[in-house]
């Protein structure tokens, strides 16, 4: 195994992810056999080979630095759980 | 400081491009707006919304690479910074990890206390800001995406400051260069000129870096100075009672003069970059950077030189004249009008800039333009007024703009250099001053500069002080 329990608690906690105890062992041996079946790729040789960045060989895809109209306060909130003072509203953020 | 141990320092500035829109999307940056008023799907980060990069960006970043001697790769890509914060609409901030676009550039600071010194820049690259936060009194926060997707460069300086005062030295030239660059407004209050220190210490003649802790939320450079230099302190006397150093990030609280530890963002530091497939690698052309390179202003450090070694001003003078990009201009536009650099730099520093502090304005509003200085310096040559009398003009261009000439015309102020008219007053300031005179046959030549200000003061400041002193030491003599 590549991938330990605490892999996973660690891949979770970054995520955000509640993952119950028994739920543990599986998703371990579930991540595990993805990892190796990508693995896979290492026995290719990519001596030499640059690495790629994206899938399309196309480059720069640029606007210009012109402004476009914003879609206005209502709308950016709409979809807001919980809104007001025309901000978001979060649970309270301690630094 | 401590001379038991070496400070080592680090800066990472954010620096807040001046572009009318965002980084990903043509939403507004205008600072102080309604909260939200400027967002669309890109910036709040809904989903299916692609983000598409402002070309002006680019520019600018080629701008402060070359600015600062880096290399401008040609192919550079941007990634995804995955963490969770509520200013983060999503998840993820579009930064550039690796492949920058800037890289290995360097400048040249100057200290008092420990000389020049090259400091080294290892990176430049692109990002977005976040939104801001707002913190209420009550139990929740609000959260405004306006900034968000924001331009930003972080500029990643070596871990080569040695001094609070050197680490202040690479801010201000550093800013100084941006707003020379006309890519960021400077403004510190406003965020946008931002920096991060990494601090650490070590003992004298040890290669190894000790351990760093990173400092946030610095935004004036008294603050930065001031953080620092409590950073060093806190360390020392850490590993002085037998601890060690922890890497942390650590928040400085200016009002209390402090610093405490912000444990909530030490899980965070998995980041996960990876390539943002939603944006396509970014190649450099050396034509776009050759055409970059073309428009470049002349930088302040060059300019400072340039007046030395051409125009001959006193270090002090070209220091002041260069040091803003305005203030360079105005005095190039003089010299341009008047070829005497060393004229046009008393005019500038003193009449000049002297008046704007006093009204409390900037040079680009100065009424009195170097076009119409110029005029008035032109009739102090060909002495139709005297230099005294100049200044009345300039202030009364400064009133009126007028140029020149129509104010001497309109106020009377024509220099008098008929020799009758003078010889006259000459005559009368002997004959009003017998002590002053007999003093001066008695060998008190001194007394010389005193006839002359009493011929000037009759003449309220007309005569010709050329021919007054002539006129003076001939009736004295005789």
């Amino acid at each position: 195994m590549k991938i330990s329990q605490k892999d996973v608690e660690h891949v979770a906690r970054l995520a955000r992810l509640t993952v119950a105890p028994e739920e543990l062992e599986a998703l371990t041996g579930q991540m595990d056999a993805i990892l190796g079946y990508v693995d896979k790729l290492n026995e290719l040789d990519t001596e030499g080979i640059e690495a790629m960045a994206h899938a399309v060989p196309m480059s720069n895809a640029f606007r210009e630095d012109e402004l476009k109209p914003a879609i206005g306060i209502e709308r950016a909130l709409q979809n807001a759980p919980v809104a007001g003072d025309e901000c978001f509203t979060v649970p309270k953020v301690i630094e | 400081m401590n001379s038991r141990y070496e400070v080592v320092i680090g800066l990472e500035v954010h620096v807040q491009l001046t572009t009318k829109t965002k980084i990903f999307c043509g939403c507004s940056i205008e600072f102080g707006q309604s909260p939200n008023s400027q967002t669309c799907p890109v910036c709040l980060g809904l989903p299916g919304a692609l983000p598409v990069l402002n070309q002006q960006v680019v520019e600018d970043a080629i701008k402060a690479g070359l600015a600062t001697n880096c290399q401008i790769a040609p192919h550079s890509i941007f990634a995804r910074k995955n963490y969770f914060y509520p200013d983060l609409p999503k998840g993820y901030q579009i930064s550039q990890f690796e492949l920058p676009i800037c890289e290995h550039g360097w400048m040249d600071i100057e200290t008092e206390e420990l000389g020049k010194k090259r400091v080294g820049i290892t990176r430049i690259h692109m990002e977005e800001d976040a939104g801001k936060l707002l913190h209420n009194e009550s139990n929740s926060s609000s959260v405004d995406l306006n900034r968000a997707c924001t331009p930003l460069l972080e500029v990643v300086s070596e871990p080569d400051m040695r001094s609070s005062e050197e680490a202040i030295a690479y801010l201000k030239q550093l800013h100084q260069i941006v707003v020379y660059l006309g890519i960021c407004d400077g403004n510190l209050d406003e965020g946008s000129f931002r920096c991060d220190a990494n601090v650490s210490i070590r003992p004298w003649g040890q290669k190894e870096l000790g351990t760093r802790a990173e400092l946030k939320n610095l935004n004036s450079f008294r603050f930065i100075k001031q953080a620092i230099e409590y950073e060093v302190e806190r360390q020392i006397d850490v590993i002085e009672d037998g601890g060690e150093v922890v890497q942390e990030t650590r928040l400085f609280d200016p009002d209390a003069g402090v610093s405490r530890s912000m444990r909530s963002k030490e899980e965070a530091h998995d980041y996960r970059y990876f390539p943002d497939p939603d944006l396509l690698p970014l190649q450099v052309s050396a034509d776009w950077v050759e055409r970059v390179r073309s428009v470049l202003p002349e930088l302040p450090l060059v300019k400072l030189q340039r007046y030395q070694d051409e125009m001959d001003l006193p270090a002090y003078d070209a220091g002041v004249l260069s040091a803003e990009r305005p203030v360079a201009e105005y005095f190039e536009g003089l010299v341009a009008l008047y070829n005497n650099p060393k004229v046009c730099s008393n005019w500038v520093m003193g009449e000049v800039l002297g008046a704007l502090k006093e009204k409390n304005l900037e040079i680009i509003d100065c009424p009195v333009s170097p076009e119409l200085l110029a005029g008035v310096l032109q009739r102090i040559d060909d002495k139709t007024i005297s230099g005294k009398i100049a200044k009345t003009v300039f202030e009364e261009i400064w009133q009126s703009g007028k140029n020149a000439d129509q104010v001497i015309e309109e106020k009377g102020l024509k220099q008098v250099s008929d020799s009758g008219a003078i010889e006259a007053i000459v005559d009368e300031v002997i004959a009003a001053n017998p002590g002053p005179v007999a003093e001066y046959h008695a060998g008190k030549e001194k007394l010389m500069g005193f006839f002359v200000g009493q011929v000037m003061k009759a003449s309220k400041g007309k005569a010709n002080p050329g021919m007054a002193n002539q006129l003076l030491k001939k009736k004295l003599a005789g």
